[in-house]
């Protein structure tokens, strides 16, 4: 019976081995978007797992002044294995190589990505990108101790092993342009017949806005890493100026790509959110085009502004009026977004479920991560709070309680479609309240502590900072449970949790029109479109039918 | 509200102008997502109303925004415009980073490891690295500005009350990065006076050697920190690597000279090639001092 499990005929789902090969082997060369959306997954589970711990041990240090557990050198090399980790096999990959994957090709009504082989290539890119950066850790003149954003000089003078490090994060830079280049094409050659670009679902616009920025400002920071390994190894002073080179050059190349870099985070953690809402709130978006244009926006204007990283670098005046206005700018789509998605629950008829909760936590959470990100942009203050940990407190509102809360509200909401099993209600929402709590009591008092003078990337620090450093480490414990309880309830549900239907949500995007889990080539019967994403009114006279 | 600094008053109207409206706003998003999740729950509002948009209230709300962001960024910008404009004749004092600590250099060559200021003058900084990049960073005057090689950034302050006010690196420097740590010294105006015509001129080779940080890795009495002791160095054979191979030079005036200047051309076999080169922070006659210092150890 195993022969007759190929082609469309059959009727098990992407879970079960099919054609030829089984197991492990049947994963490791499998070209379908949801095995390899999967396979992201569990690589970005394992290091998101070491990066929390080494976070902890970060904030462990600093629960009272002096050294208590680490050498400042060990310190060093923390902060700087946490901030590499969780940006380069973390968030960067995050939700496009994880949700994007899976989501994507359902959500347009495909087969897969338009290049499926090279979906599969660039996963592998991946895990070799990985495996270098660990081999950096253990080969060579040491752990790398320069922080993620491996400034000139000091990296390039540096005795531990910078060279592996960047190296790595070169190769991860073309997996990361591998897979947007097939987002693109897919979303441009393999919409569902009758799906207009304005048609499409809010999620693959965010991930059509990323890819491009993924496309074009990857191969900048390719460059300037191997401008930096040249640098390392042949003595040539392109950053250096005892060699006749630039520092503030190398400021500029890794932020042309940085900056754009955080987009590439949020804006699919953004459509992520904009799924959620018009589903709990069982109506249309409000402002679907304002929402999907703000995302195209934002990845515009959000290219010319890296120099505000600078500001205290000795840029001219003028230079820093500009990029100080228009980081001013970005934030308008940014705010336009927030009102469009409270509106979307105005006169909604709302189900209260993780998935919601999730996301309103990315609300909360991520407006103290724009509005914070004012400060910054302003120069008055930025002078003030720059490298400070008001920035770290900043950066992780953003990225944790943005793209990384986005990441598991993606996970709330489509756990039952990828796996067919619910998670447990309860444990879930108190998983979900513990984190919250966590989260603010863990970087809140960050942002106090960089008010008060507190610089960055500190081993130790004066007695006056002292409270706040420890409340804020005690929150790290409190958000550490969360997530194991988080995580422990939704590995449980893979074995353990009831069946799901194939709409437990009540979802109006084509994902939810196949089964759950769904079938090996997505949809036994392709789907056509003839309204626009979220459009809830045949779900309700269904409802209503069924009421009756 | 007055502050450290001349300045500082206006940073921190920046400040509440920018955090109190981020609150404000902060509770309206929050209060409102309360009150529909409340108002709208579908036990007590079965049928949702499928509202697609609204020109006005998109408009309101990309125009008001825009509006505040923008008074946000001129409050940004008044602000920092003062920072920029040192006024004239403001008192210059060089400001020397390096690996892990600071100096301050007067215009008369008083040379000091705290930062002497007279309350009520404006003093204009000159910021300069001898290695890698350091951020010269006073919180309770709200001025921060970078110390790059190879260039001179600029900023100026003037101290507004009598008082001790940390000085910590910004930058990410490396091991004691956050040992990188010194004072402001403000005090009134005559004091400050008498104060900078006692100490002028030369300081001894050991001053000079505590003033640029040489003390933080090299000891006197034998025990080895970052780079080697000076107790009998001067004339004793050293094993260094040069360009990659390893040979055994005598410590004459010479290797001293070539040490402090090009510290990276004869690396000591045991050691990291950390130490920056001293060329730009200190003059020959210096440099004369502490091989003298050297010899005697
Ligand atoms: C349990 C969770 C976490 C804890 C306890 C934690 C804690 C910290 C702390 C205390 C620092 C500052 C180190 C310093 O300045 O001395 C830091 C830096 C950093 N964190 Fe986290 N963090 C966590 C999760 C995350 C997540 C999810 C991300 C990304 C999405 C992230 C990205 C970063 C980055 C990029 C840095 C900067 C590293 C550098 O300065 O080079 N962190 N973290
Ligand atoms: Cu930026
Ligand atoms: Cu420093």
């Amino acid at each position: 019976m195993a022969e007759s499990k190929t082609g469309p005929a059959w009727t098990g789902n992407y879970l079960q081995d099919y054609g030829r090969r089984r197991g492990l082997m049947a994963w490791l060369t499998t070209t379908d978007h949801k095995r390899i959306g999967l396979m992201y997954m569990m690589a970005m589970f394992f290091f998101f797992t070491v990066a929390v711990m080494l976070g902890v041990l970060i904030r462990l240090e600093l629960m009272n002044p002096g050294m208590q557990y680490v050498t400042p050198r060990v310190y060093n090399s923390l902060f700087t294995l946490h901030g590499v980790i969780m940006i380069f096999l973390f968030i960067v990959p995050g939700i496009p190589a994880v949700m994007g994957n899976f989501i994507l090709p359902l959500q347009l009504g495909a087969d897969d990505v338009s290049f499926p082989k090279l979906n599969l290539a660039s996963w592998y890119v991946y895990i070799a990108g990985a495996v270098l950066a660990l081999t950096s850790l253990f080969a060579g003149g040491g752990v790398p101790d320069t922080g993620w954003t491996f400034y000139a000089p000091y990296a390039l003078r540096s005795g531990s092993n910078v060279s592996l490090a960047v190296f790595a994060a070169f190769v991860l830079g073309f997996s990361s342009i591998m897979t947007g280049m097939n987002f693109i094409t897919t979303i441009h050659r393999l919409r569902a017949p009758g799906m207009g670009f304005f048609r499409m679902p809010l999620f693959c616009w965010g991930l059509y806005a990323t890819s491009w920025i993924q496309v074009i400002a990857t191969p900048v920071v390719g460059i300037t890493l191997l401008l930096v390994i040249m640098e390392r190894w042949l003595g040539i002073g392109f950053f250096d100026p005892a060699r006749g080179g630039d520092p503030v050059l190398y400021q500029h190349l890794f932020w042309i790509y940085s900056h754009p870099v955080v987009y590439v985070m949020i804006l699919p953690a953004m459509g992520v959110i904009s799924e959620i809402l018009p589903t709990f709130a069982g109506r249309t978006v409000f402002g679907y085009k304002a929402i999907a244009l703000s995302s195209m926006a934002i990845a515009i204007v959000g290219y010319m502004v890296w120099g505000h990283h600078m500001f205290t670098v000795g840029m001219s005046d003028t230079a820093r009026r500009v990029f100080s206005i228009l980081t001013f700018l970005v934030a308008i789509p940014t705010g336009i977004k927030v009102f469009n998605w409270m509106a979307t629950l105005y006169k909604g008829s709302i189900r209260i479920e993780p998935p919601l909760l999730w996301a309103l936590g990315f609300v909360f959470l991520f407006s103290i991560g724009g509005l914070t990100g004012l400060v910054n942009g302003a120069l008055a203050t930025d002078i003030h709070v720059h490298d400070t940990a008001f920035v770290v407190g900043h950066f992780h509102y953003t990225m944790f309680g943005g793209a990384g809360v986005g990441l598991f509200a993606a996970m709330h909401y489509w756990w039952p479609k990828i796996f067919g099993r619910m998670y447990n209600r309860k444990r879930a929402i108190w998983a979900w309240g513990i984190f919250m709590v966590g989260f603010n009591v863990l970087y809140f008092p960050m942002l106090v502590l960089g008010i008060m003078g507190m610089p960055r990337r500190y081993a130790d620090y004066l007695p006056r900072f002292h409270t706040p450093e420890l409340i804020s480490t005690v929150g790290s414990w409190i958000l550490v449970s969360g997530l194991i309880l988080m995580v422990w309830n939704l590995i449980r549900a893979i074995k353990h949790g009831e069946p799901a239907p194939a709409n437990p949500w009540g979802g109006t995007t084509l994902e939810w029109q196949t089964t759950s889990p769904p079938p090996q080539l997505n949809f036994a019967v392709a789907p056509t479109v003839t309204t626009g994403p979220y459009d809830h009114t045949a779900l309700r006279a269904a409802a209503a039918k069924e009421a009756q | 509200m007055a502050g450290a600094s001349s300045y500082s008053g206006m940073v921190d109207k920046t400040f509440w102008m920018i955090l109190g409206s981020s609150v404000i706003m902060l509770l309206g998003i929050t209060a409102t997502m309360i009150l529909f999740m409340v108002k709208y729950r579908r036990s007590r509002h079965p049928v949702a109303s499928d509202i697609e948009g609204s020109a006005t209230l998109e408009t309101l709300w990309t125009v008001l925004p825009t509006v505040l962001v923008m008074v946000m960024f001129y409050y940004g910008w008044a602000g920092f415009k003062v920072m920029r404009e040192t006024p004239k004749g403001a008192m210059p004092v060089t400001v020397q980073a390096r690996m892990w600590s600071w100096s301050f250099k007067y215009e008369n060559g008083k040379q000091t490891t705290e930062l002497y200021v007279p309350v009520g003058r404006p003093v204009a900084v000159n910021l300069e690295s001898a290695d890698v990049i350091h951020s010269f960073f006073v919180p309770a005057f709200r001025m921060k500005e970078d110390c790059m090689p190879g260039r001179h950034n600029h900023a100026w302050f003037q101290a507004e009350r009598e008082g001790v006010y940390d000085i910590m690196c910004a930058e990410y420097c490396g091991d004691k990065h956050s040992a990188m740590l010194s004072k402001v010294i403000a005090v009134p105006a005559d004091t400050f006076d008498v104060w900078l015509e006692r100490g002028g001129g030369r300081p001894t080779g050991l001053k000079l050697m505590q003033i640029k940080g040489c003390v933080a890795c090299h000891t006197s009495d034998g025990s080895k920190l970052v780079g080697p002791t000076y107790k009998g160095l001067f004339g004793s054979k050293v094993r260094v690597t040069t360009n990659g191979v390893e040979r055994e030079v005598l410590a004459d005036e010479d290797y001293l000279r070539r040490s402090i200047l090009q510290p990276k051309a004869d690396i000591v076999v045991g050691f990291q090639p950390q130490m920056p080169d001293m060329a730009g922070q200190l003059d020959d006659e210096d440099i004369k001092l502490i091989i003298d210092y050297i010899k005697r150890q």
